[in-house]
């Protein structure tokens, strides 16, 4: 293992600290770090206004948008995660940004207005957990049929569906 | 009578029954469909190539169009959103015409016991022959067209009228029973419960 003081991405990472605390007075952000990769946990209420600071620092690629469901994981309180994974292109410094989530209300801003490339990731992230991102442009399901009624990623769905696959017409051999 | 004639013209007059004519032609002259929606599908291009050569069997013109098929070949899993689409080329395909369903997945679901694979094609539409394997071998798939030529010439008619005949659903039940058991009481529902619906 190096040093991790001499590691030069790192003071890069205390760089952007600094200037989020200054763009995002007033919202606490958490930070953690496992494995030299840097965690930050948003508030859900001002997500949209810590995703335009991430992307004012310099994070101005959205590698990845997905979403947790964390039902009966270990001791945690929430229900789901909404996670980012971002990337300065030009620094190579990465980071991970997370939100919590909790039923009834699973609706967050929608990171399409910062970077555009999360229109596919949310409709992927709604198709499978539910979640919805308010001012989307074109806000459908991405994978599932459209009169799919559920959100099969979610813990509490069954893994074999809700007799879903079994709901068609059968054609018979004298009709066909 | 027939021997008679036999003795007279000796192989020049062969005698058979028009529905054994129009079967043998239709069993040799097969134009398959493919539907490989996965893995079953190399194994079905395997087949048609040079190394197995369908064409031995007289059933090498894949046709991409169903309006020139009588042999639906369903090479792969077919998931729910599929599903429609194999139904609706299996419609467009004009009389007569046959159904192998090639592989473990399109047989079964195979390995995808899941809430959006299909399990079976043969629970929404008819299946002549159903080929094992994961998937199966090119002679695996060679037998099964060999099995189907045999059963097209067994059973076979020019008007196609053998078909009339089956009007049940032929794959498996609507729902296995532990299925049911399973949404009925996810939904607060006793088995002895007769009213409830679980489809939807």
């Amino acid at each position: 293992m190096a040093n991790q003081s001499t590691d030069p991405k790192l003071s890069e990472i205390e760089t952007v600290k600094l200037r989020l605390s200054e763009l995002l007075l007033g919202t606490s952000l958490d930070w953690s770090e496992f494995r030299s990769q840097t965690r930050v946990i948003c508030p859900a209420a001002e997500l949209l206004k810590c995703l335009k600071a991430f992307k004012a620092v310099g994070f101005d690629q959205l590698t990845d948008l997905t979403a947790v469901d964390l039902l009966e994981y270990g001791n945690v309180n929430d229900r789901f995660e909404v996670v980012y994974c971002l990337l300065n292109v030009d620094s190579g410094l990465r980071l991970i940004a997370k939100t919590y989530l909790n039923e009834p209300d699973l609706t967050i801003p929608s990171a399409t207005s910062v970077w555009f490339g999360a229109d596919w990731p949310e409709r992927e992230v709604y198709d499978m957990f539910g979640i919805l991102f308010a001012g989307h442009p074109n806000f459908k399901r991405l994978l599932l049929p459209d009169e799919f009624q559920s959100f099969p990623l979610r813990k509490d769905y069954p893994v074999k569906g809700r007799g879903e696959r079994h709901n068609f017409p059968v054609i018979t051999r004298a009709e066909s | 009578m027939a021997t008679q004639i036999n003795k007279q013209l000796g192989d020049n007059i062969f005698l058979t029954k028009l529905d054994a004519a129009a079967s043998w032609a239709r069993a040799n002259s097969l134009w398959p469909m493919p539907f490989a929606t996965a893995c079953c599908g190399i194994e079905l291009m395997s087949t048609a190539a040079s190394k197995h050569d369908l064409s031995r069997f007289g059933s090498e013109v894949m046709r991409f169009s169903p309006r020139q098929c009588d042999l639906m070949i369903v090479a792969g899993r077919v998931v729910m959103k599929m599903l429609p689409v194999l139904q609706r080329i299996w419609l467009q395909m004009p009389e007569p015409k046959w159904c192998i369903s090639m592989g473990a997945c399109a047989c079964t679901g195979g390995v995808f016991d899941t809430y959006a694979v299909v399990q079976g094609v043969d629970r929404f539409m008819p299946v002549d022959v159903y080929v094992p394997g994961c998937p199966p071998r090119p002679e695996q798939l060679i037998r099964s067209i060999i099995d189907l030529q045999e059963k097209i010439q067994s059973g076979g008619t020019i008007n196609a009228r053998e078909f009339k005949l089956r009007i049940l659903p032929e794959g498996p039940a609507r729902f296995d029973e532990d299925e049911l058991v399973r949404i009925r009481e996810r939904n607060g529902f006793k088995l002895e419960d007769q009213k409830y619906d679980p489809v939807h």
